[in-house]
């Protein structure tokens, strides 16, 4: 089954296009994992999803169980069930962790928990962000998906910024969600660390705009580890 | 309670932080218009009275009256009447903090007090100051002249919360004096709407370690005119000084002023003030100074204004946070009453009233 369609869209960003034709989709349960370099275009896909104001989806269409989601404002489509960690997560002042964990559940027993899974006690009256490490954002951004309840979780390089430990830990957060929940979960990552804790099911590789080479996400991270991304575009072998 | 207390609204009088029931409260003062209408203590290390009794009861006060206007030059004032006198005697350490309520009721009255607070010795005290309006009085002002004692290792923790109404013109003139080891804190909420507010309270550091502290949380509706300052003059080595301020325009004007002035060496401080500006038609102007005759001072300021981020509001929205909730959180917190000095009850009062106006001008 389906749960969300991207179907042949292209992306705009201050004028100058950055994705060209984009058409993947990911399946209920699934773990698709998007690889590439910098700069490939992989946050704005993600960014595209979530609806952040200046990216300019000029064709094409984003289907989220059956709707398009293209006329949603940011809130309606993480009420639909979207949620995404921010790569660089903005800071906002006067915020506490806790009081958006607050806004997003009412059970103070599960933000317990999870507070205590993930290591955030000594964050929770802390303003959001502020000062926070790079694990420690992660961390944070984490406990605010899980407490969203979301059917689709989109990570922007969960890694980044985070040491081998914090990545386990949020690994084992994440994948006792996802099998609770059969939530989705859509990856991007550059080191492959994460799908070492999460069962991921799918991976393709995007480069300038362009997809290529969708299958097996362990022997494509493998591929690219071996002969580089650039191989990637010569290469026509699928990894079923 | 006096009868004229029970025409109050109790709503009106919490939300300038004042309650008539005394919960947690060591003494009472409460003056309608130009009438000192209650006024009581529960504590024996305090007394609490109006200003012109007290001088009478105690004629060695009267050195007291304008001596610390006198100490930086300004002009004081002698026309005024009413007012209370507070005295937190030698060494007494009042937990509960002390209230005073100036109400103004009647249509077109100048209300003109002045209050005298003095700390002595080793003694701390928390205080706060209420002032608030009944919808009848328009074109009316108040003018609060007040002077700040703190002796000697004293400690003195004065919260003022102005809850005025739209036709109501604002004019309180402080001057605090503190000794070796003393510490001022002052606090100020400003978050109803109000015709005119002009303040500029000063504090002058005379003694030796002596600190003072002003934190402000100012909302600016629409037709006000918010001009609100802090000075902090050093007279003395090993002094130190901090000056907050949060401004929010939601249509209103606002001049957020801070003043350091170092008139002695071995002297640190810094001055702070934060502006948001919510709405197109609003305006904040902030003029942070600083002023010194020393090289071996250590002072500083920073000065910020702008807009609420959009990346802040999207995303909260990305959490299923509608924008004008995210909106209103926002200005909520960037009004942190952590930067304030206040009584966890207190604070807990005044974020229940800034998520009522925030959401409610939303």
């Amino acid at each position: 089954m389906e749960l969300l369609h991207i179907k042949d869209i292209s992306v705009t960003v201050e004028g100058k296009q950055i994705l060209s034709n984009i058409d993947l989709s990911i399946g209920k349960g699934k773990v698709f994992v998007l690889f590439g370099p910098n700069g490939s275009g992989k946050s704005t896909l993600m960014k595209s999803i979530v609806g952040i104001s200046g990216y300019n989806i000029i064709s094409g269409d984003i289907i989220f169980e059956g709707r398009s989601l293209l006329n949603l404002s940011i809130d309606e489509r993480a009420k639909f069930g979207i949620a995404m960690m921010f790569q660089h997560p903005p800071k906002v002042r006067g915020v506490k962790l806790s009081q958006l964990a607050r806004m997003l559940c009412n059970d103070k027993k599960k933000i317990e928990k999870y507070i205590e899974l993930l290591n955030l006690g000594y964050l929770f009256d802390r303003d959001l962000n502020v000062d926070f490490s790079g694990g420690e954002m992660k961390r944070a951004e984490l406990l605010q998906i899980i407490l969203m309840r979301p059917k689709l979780i989109l990570l922007d390089e969960p890694e980044s910024g985070v040491d081998i430990e914090n990545i386990s830990i949020m690994g084992k957060v994440l994948d006792e969600y996802l099998k609770e929940s059969g939530a989705s979960c859509f990856v991007i990552s550059h080191t492959g660390y994460i799908i070492e804790y999460v069962k991921a099911t799918d991976g393709c590789l995007m480069l300038d705009g362009n997809l290529y080479c969708v299958g097996n996400p362990y022997k494509l991270f493998e591929t690219i580890k071996e002969y580089g991304y650039e191989k990637c575009k010569e290469c026509d072998i699928r990894h079923a | 309670m006096h009868e004229e207390l029970n025409n109050l609204s109790e709503k009106d009088l919490l939300d300038a932080g004042i309650d008539l029931k005394e919960r947690q409260r060591s003494a009472t003062f409460v003056q309608i218009d130009e009438k000192p209408s209650l006024f009581r203590t529960m504590f024996e290390g305090i007394e609490l009275l109006p200003t012109e009794d007290a001088i009478k009861k105690y004629p060695r006060f009267e050195q007291y009256i304008g001596k610390a206007f006198s100490a930086i030059n300004k002009d004081f004032p002698r026309d005024t009447k009413g007012g209370f006198f507070l005295l937190v005697k030698k060494g007494a350490n009042v937990v509960f903090p002390i209230q005073v309520c100036l109400f103004l009721k009647k249509k077109s009255f100048s209300q003109k007090i002045h209050n005298v607070i003095l700390v002595e010795e080793g003694a701390t005290a928390y205080v706060i100051n209420g002032c608030t309006s009944d919808k009848a009085s328009k074109d009316s002002l108040h003018v609060g002249v007040s002077e700040y004692y703190v002796e000697k290792g004293g400690y003195l923790n004065f919260t003022m919360i102005h809850s005025w109404t739209e036709e109501v013109s604002v004019q309180p003139k402080s001057v605090a004096l503190v000794e070796e080891g003393g510490v001022f804190v002052s606090n100020y909420v400003c978050l109803k709407p109000v015709r005119e507010i002009v303040m500029y309270p000063s504090c002058v550091l005379n003694g030796r370690g002596s600190r003072a502290s002003f934190s402000s949380i100012i909302l600016g509706h629409k037709g006000s005119l918010q001009d609100i300052g802090s000075r902090v003059v050093f007279r003395a080595e090993e002094t130190s000084a901090e000056i907050l301020s949060r401004t929010v325009s939601m249509g209103g004007r606002i001049i957020a002023r801070g003043h350091l002035k170092a008139q002695c060496p071995s002297v640190k401080a810094h001055l702070e003030c934060q502006g948001l500006i919510v709405s197109e038609k609003g305006s904040i102007h902030a003029i942070p100074e600083l002023e010194t005759d020393y090289r071996d001072v250590d002072m500083s300021h920073e000065a910020a204004i702008g807009k609420i981020s959009k990346e802040e509001i999207e995303y909260l929205a990305s959490r299923g946070i509608d924008e004008n909730t995210a909106r209103s959180v926002i200005i909520r917190g960037f009004m942190d009453t952590d930067i304030l000095g206040l009584p966890e009850e207190l604070r807990m009062q005044i974020e229940g009233l800034k998520e009522k106006l925030t959401d409610s001008s939303m």
